[in-house]
């Protein structure tokens, strides 16, 4: 695979989805390409309404090393996290 | 050899429909044949996607001309076990797959008319036919969308894609002539009232043609002497043959046959 077809990383969100979800990756050699090649690989089984594709190269992901200074602190503090409030009732998508 | 299950159709209503039909089926067929072989895997899926929109297409075409006449007890024999001379698709859809270049462009000059032959059904007295042709459009729509990318690409890319971009165009050119040919089949379907006459659009094609090749490397488009027709009329070359080869092995050997 010659640097003329760099990875690229595809989001996908589903009919009846809110968030677009990390599908997979596609080589491609341009944004175009990787819409159309996304669509093809990622779309058959009826599920998307909206495709976002990223060259991987700007995608910065958190060191999984330093997983315990980012994510752990939050963890004991459980003032912040959203579990004490009563949802009423007819309240949709929380 | 059991004697054919199939008889010719006798109305233009049948026969264009026919010939939509067996478009779609020997391009779909064509398409098939790159499955496992193309450049890339991408491009793999991409060509077996158009593939089954293509022998999807074919198969409502097939299944809706067996209520108009009884060509055959189904679509599967009406599709497979026909003599070379009973296909009627154009010459176009059945070029070989010599290389990309030639699959891609082959693909944009097919599917840019398909577009207006299929958008002259939308307002057919066939209702069946232009609900068929409705949900097509969707996918033809595609079909132009990823040809033309690639044909741009191939174009006006690389000394070596432009080249052989610039061969296809040389080889393929002469077969877009017959797509256009209003012959006695269409237009006795527009007097009937299932058909617009998409002919009338061809000025507008050969224009966006000559734009997009201008876009694609600046290839323009080749002085022919003439153009190669016959397919709609059942006057196949060699390509057809090979391609029945394989098409019908299976319904032949095992006449009737199901999955």
């Amino acid at each position: 695979m010659s640097e003329n077809w760099p990875l690229w990383e595809v989001f996908m969100r589903s009919k009846n989805g809110l968030a677009h979800k990390h599908a997979g990756s596609v080589h491609a050699q341009d944004a175009e390409t990787a819409i159309l090649s996304a669509r093809d690989l990622y779309t058959r089984r009826g599920e998307a309404a909206s495709l976002w594709v990223v060259r991987s190269e700007h995608i910065i992901a958190s060191d999984p090393a330093s997983s315990g200074e980012l994510f752990d602190p939050a963890d004991d503090k459980i003032y912040r996290h959203p579990t004490f409030y009563k949802v009423p009732d007819g309240v949709k998508n929380m | 050899m059991p004697a054919s299950q199939y008889q010719p159709p006798k109305t233009a209503h049948a026969k264009y429909i026919l010939r939509l039909a067996d478009n779609a089926l020997v391009l779909g067929q064509r398409l098939s044949e790159m499955c496992g072989h193309a450049p890339e895997m991408e491009l793999d899926i991409a060509l077996t996607n158009l593939a089954l929109d293509l022998i999807g297409q074919a198969r409502l075409l097939y299944t809706h001309v067996l209520t108009l006449e009884p060509l055959a007890p189904n679509p599967d024999i009406l599709a497979m076990t026909r003599p070379l001379g009973h296909y009627t698709n154009c010459l176009l859809v059945a070029r070989p797959n010599t290389d990309f270049a030639h699959i891609v462009l082959r693909q944009y000059l097919f599917s840019s008319m398909q577009k207006y032959q299929y958008e002259a059904l939308l307002d057919s007295q066939d209702k069946a036919l232009s609900a068929i042709v409705e949900k097509s459009l969707k996918e033809i729509a595609y079909h132009i969308r990823f040809a033309k990318t690639w044909v741009l690409r191939l174009g006006d890319g690389t000394e070596e894609s432009h080249e052989r971009m610039a061969d296809a165009l040389d080889y393929m050119w002469r077969f877009s002539g017959e797509m256009w040919e209003k012959d006695a089949v269409l237009e006795e379907t527009v007097k009937q009232g299932l058909s617009a006459d998409f002919t009338l659009q061809k000025d507008k094609w050969l224009k966006e043609n000559k734009e997009l090749l201008q876009e694609a490397g600046g290839l323009a488009i080749p002085d022919v002497g003439r153009m190669i027709m016959g397919g709609y009329q059942g006057e196949h070359d060699e390509h057809l043959g090979h391609i029945l080869k394989d098409l019908q092995y299976m319904q032949l050997k095992y006449p009737n046959m199901e999955w």
